[in-house]
């Protein structure tokens, strides 16, 4: 078991040498990187979890690539994972339940094409609910996840009226039985998190391992580091940003939405 | 005779002071009390919050009764801000250290008075917001590792494994 303990990333046969000699409790035991290796048929790079003591890294930008090909209409499996890690509660009134992410079906009226994509808080670069929150409460951290800082959120949802992607949701009513990951009370703004708390661990977003074992249309990862999964796929795939023209520069992306 | 209409007029003029004087009666209670309470019974039961689990806090109890509000103030700030995990001052360790139960057996809420943090706090009329939005009972421990690793997932991990073993 030495050989694992080491930092350095090994070579895929040294990975199946460790897993050869290992058993399976021993493995399921091992970092989560080592487990998604054996599962993704070595598709899945091992993501680097933090040590709990050191900051997020501006050295770092997560991201997301959502392959639209690979999407298929009828699924739901990113919303409900979603759901079921962060614990956003339908309240009985649609029109005021908090959404992180939803499917949204897109119609070509001349061809007939359909698409269907899943959409969040797209991670901006510049973002525009950053720009109008009156307390700071809305924040981006330094590896680019915007995140409410519900702390001083005052509920006022301007961010709301500035987000173009409709990704906040504000919570109406009073809350019960909330998720350790996600606290989450009425009277503030909430969205997507990018599953922060799995990316410090090292681990992807919810909606990514949910839509792995679907259609895996969801590629996570470090837009700054050239040799990441995400950015490899990027240079292959022609893809495309939502709403380019207002210059936000989302972290979120799509591939083959035309 | 004399003596007697004495008496009789002493009798009238002390019940017509009574009925009169109201107020005389009332101020006789209420020093009473005033007395009452200075004999040192007490006004309100004063708190005994239950102990945690296991040996000491996080920091030393004379220490924490002071700082705890601030220590938790600078590790929110941590945490979400600038994203260093540590978990020694995290909330839900407060919330899992010092569980209370209630007659069910069951953790109480913070609705019960009889909550850890509530039962100081309502003792010195300070208001807390952290459970509108933290769960202010313990979580059975969700690693978040968890996620995707269920029982088939295993056993897929146990068929890979066989697999290549050979």
């Amino acid at each position: 078991m030495s050989s694992c303990s080491g930092d350095d990333e090994k070579a895929g046969m040294d990975r199946r040498g460790l897993l050869q000699s290992a058993g399976a409790f021993a493995a399921t035991m091992l970092a989560p990187g080592v487990t998604l290796y054996a599962f993704g048929g070595g598709e899945a790079e091992a993501l680097q979890a933090r040590p709990a003591d050191q900051p997020a890294s501006p050295k770092q930008r997560w991201g997301m690539l959502i392959d639209l090909n690979k999407c298929s209409t009828g699924c739901n499996a990113c919303v409900t994972a979603c759901k079921d890690y962060n614990g956003w509660q339908d309240t009985g009134r649609a029109d005021i339940d908090p959404q992180w992410i939803r499917k949204v079906t897109l119609k070509d009226p001349q061809t007939g094409v359909e698409r269907s994509a899943p959409v969040m808080c797209q991670h901006c670069a510049s973002p525009p609910c950053v720009d109008v929150c009156p307390t700071g409460a809305s924040m981006k951290r330094a590896d680019g996840i915007v995140l409410v800082n519900k702390h001083i959120c005052i509920g006022c949802r301007y961010c709301m009226m500035a987000c173009p992607f409709k990704a906040r949701s504000f919570i109406h009513e009073d809350e019960t039985g909330q998720k350790v990951n996600n606290p989450s009370g009425k009277g503030t703004v909430e969205g997507c998190t990018l599953c922060v708390d799995r990316v410090d661990a090292g681990q992807r977003p919810a909606c990514v391992e949910a839509c792995a074992k679907e259609g895996g249309a969801l590629i996570f990862g470090d837009l700054k580091d050239p040799q990441s999964e995400i950015s490899q796929a990027l240079r292959k795939l022609p893809s495309t940003k939502l709403r380019a023209d207002l210059g936000v520069d989302p972290g979120v992306q799509y591939a083959n939405l035309t | 005779m004399r003596l007697l209409s004495n008496l009789l007029v002493a009798v009238l003029l002390f019940v017509g002071a009574a009925i009169a004087l109201p107020g005389g009666s009332a101020g006789s209670v209420l020093g009473g009390s005033t007395a009452q309470a200075a004999e040192g019974a007490g006004r309100t039961p004063e708190p005994h919050p239950a102990h945690g689990k296991g040996d000491h806090c996080v920091m030393p109890t004379e220490f924490m009764r002071r700082n705890h509000m601030l220590m938790m103030y600078a590790h929110r700030k941590d945490v979400l801000v600038e994203g260093i995990r540590t978990t020694k001052f995290n909330i839900s360790g407060c919330v899992n250290c010092h569980a209370v139960k209630g007659e069910d057996g069951q953790p109480v809420s913070f609705d019960n008075p009889k909550h850890f943090c509530r039962s100081c706090h309502t003792y010195a009329a300070v208001q807390i917001d952290c459970f509108e939005c933290h769960n202010s009972k313990p979580q059975a421990s969700e690693k978040s590792a968890a996620l995707g690793v269920d029982s088939a997932d295993a056993a897929k991990m146990a068929a890979f494994l066989r697999e290549t073993k050979k």
